[in-house]
């Protein structure tokens, strides 16, 4: 069986985000890059389901200037076995993603497709679902538990209720939440050895796909700020504050 | 053209934020016709059809809808959507697993999550967990959009008497099984509507203390919610979470107890009227966000804070 599976750069987690002053997006110049956190969950994942056997291989995909490289590199050192990097210019929109995706799982034909349930930078939360529309494949978004049953998979999903638990058939797509596993690190040798695994850079207009964007980003503002709030020195007091200057309780 | 709004159901009764999802699928268009799916839904299309705002509900029932299967109600949709210039649902897991699937079968580039209609193509949505907000403009000719429910206040729910139509089911999509749903169920309020919320963080410790929060969201009538630290420490259920990944929440008071603030928790509940944090870290970036803050061990301060409830002639429910 083999597992695609997709990464996407984004800006690291951790990072204050600023809006550019001059309001057509956010600033990316100098600031610290990684994999978006779901998708380590997905690569995660599928590195696990080959170490136990039910994989024979696990390829990590991405779509994005050249610098994604890094992205897959680092999916390479922690196990995958090859990297595949869609190169563009600028930021391609979930829909035109997916079909991207959509010519790579034609070509290199996987069991399974994994991504992060969604990208941290614009929250979209679509691509796993628009590509499985594509393609016609079962889809399990959310996926905080994955068993693999003959040729079959059981996803528990994370909803708003709770858990839903969803039997699919292969191939498929799943998306990956943030409890689905513990991601782990990368060793120096794994990464020494991630430098020898072959990446094969494509150019996305050579896939004859449209990626025109469809949505025009009119401005990007910061949001209205919170005005700043007081410490209070004991529960009593604020206790008080709330009954008698917020009136909340 | 009219705008289609995918209602959330429970077969029952609508889930409350349909009643949100209507207001922001109204501004996109008067003729607003509600598309209910389900099994057995009766009672909740007739529920449906009592919206004022709902000038038609189309309803579509069948066994393998009873489950809310998104390959299984992607085909209805995508029948119907010929008719219409939008399609609306909630930003929630059910609107989320299943628009994606709609939009790319149309050809559409999705706008998700959206906070407010500036006009019938142009929406405002908040990108890097709320930490800069987008206009966007759509230039499909048909457009895909959920909506942030907690930013629409809910429509009125009684007076009309839209006319309720049946459409033809689709075939049932065989790569898929639904096998079960685990539901925690609660006498308490909602998370994602309650007027109060009472969060616990990592501070907490064990899931045992959260006991803690428990009677402080007895006392006042509160939902409980958590961080995302506290979920994946197995302190409490995944549907308690507040952020980013979790649920966006906009109570009138939001006590947030033992949590530091991480943006990704901001992110899911900085836009409630009241905040107050109970932290003993005095650096803890959750103080940035709050009304009140108290710098305390939690472990006296929420005690306290019961007994000082407890000395109050009323509290608000």
């Amino acid at each position: 069986m083999k597992i695609l599976v997709a990464v996407k750069r984004v800006i690291d987690y951790n990072v204050q985000i600023r809006v550019k002053e001059d309001n057509t997006g956010v600033v990316t110049d100098n600031v610290k890059m990684s994999t978006n956190p779901p998708d380590d969950n997905a690569i995660e994942e599928a590195v696990k389901i080959k170490e136990a056997g039910k994989a024979t291989e696990v390829i990590a995909v991405s779509v994005g200037e050249e610098k994604a490289q890094e992205t897959v590199r680092k999916a390479l050192a922690v196990g995958a076995d090859k990297g595949i990097l869609i190169k563009t210019d600028g930021v391609l929109e979930p829909l035109a993603v997916s079909k991207l995706l959509q010519k790579i799982v034609e070509k290199e034909k996987p069991d399974l497709v994994f991504m992060g349930k969604q990208a941290i930078d614009d929250d979209c939360n679509q691509t796993g679902q628009m590509l499985s529309a594509l393609l016609n494949w079962p889809q399990a978004t959310f996926a905080s538990k994955i068993e693999i049953k003959d040729k079959k998979l059981e996803v528990t999903r994370e909803i708003d209720e709770g858990l839903e638990t969803i039997e699919i058939g292969i191939p498929a797509i799943v998306t990956c939440d943030l409890r689905l596993n513990e991601p782990r690190y990368a060793s120096l040798p794994n990464i020494m050895k991630a430098k020898k695994k072959p990446i094969e850079q494509i150019n996305a207009s050579d896939l004859g796909v449209d990626t025109s964007p469809r949505i025009e980003h009119i401005k990007v503002e910061e949001p209205p700020k919170r005005k700043a709030g007081i410490k209070v020195s004991s529960v009593a007091e604020l206790v008080q504050k709330l009954k008698n200057e917020a009136k909340v309780i | 053209m009219s705008v289609l709004l995918i209602a959330e159901h429970n077969n029952q009764d609508l889930k409350p934020f349909t009643l949100n999802a209507v207001t922001a699928a109204s501004q996109m268009g008067d003729d607003l016709h509600a598309l209910i799916i389900g099994q057995n839904c009766g009672n909740a299309t007739k529920k449906l059809s009592e919206l004022p705002l709902v000038k038609k509900v189309i309803q579509v029932e069948a066994p393998h809808y009873e489950n809310f299967v998104a390959e299984n109600f992607a085909p209805v949709i995508l029948k119907l959507a010929e008719n219409y210039s939008h399609i609306v649902c909630s930003a929630n897991t059910f609107g989320k697993n299943l628009m994606p699937r709609i939009a790319a079968s149309l050809d559409t580039s999705q706008v998700s999550d959206i906070i407010k209609v500036i006009s019938q193509d142009t929406f405002l949505r908040p990108i890097y967990a709320g930490n800069a907000f987008a206009t966007v403009k759509s230039k499909d000719s048909k457009k895909c959009i959920t909506i942030r429910p907690t930013s629409f206040d809910p429509c009125e729910v009684s007076g009309g008497s839209a006319p309720i139509e049946k459409a033809e089911a689709s075939e049932e999509f065989n790569h898929t099984k639904f096998i079960k749903r685990e539901e925690i169920k609660s006498d308490r309020p909602e998370l994602g509507t309650a007027r109060v919320v009472v969060s616990g963080g990592r501070g907490m410790q064990s899931g045992d203390n959260f006991k803690l929060i428990t009677s402080l969201a007895d006392k006042l009538n509160a939902a409980i919610g958590a961080s995302r630290a506290a979920v994946d420490a197995g302190y409490i259920g995944n549907d308690h979470q507040v952020g980013q990944t979790g649920k966006v929440v906009v109570p009138d008071l939001y006590i947030a107890v033992g949590i530091s603030g991480a943006i990704q928790h901001l992110a899911g509940m900085k836009e409630s009227k009241v905040i107050v944090a109970i932290n003993k870290d005095g650096e803890a970036p959750i103080f940035s966000v709050a009304d009140y803050g108290l710098e305390a061990d939690l472990f006296d301060a929420v005690p306290q804070f019961l007994d000082e409830l407890n000395k109050l002639n009323t509290i608000q429910k």
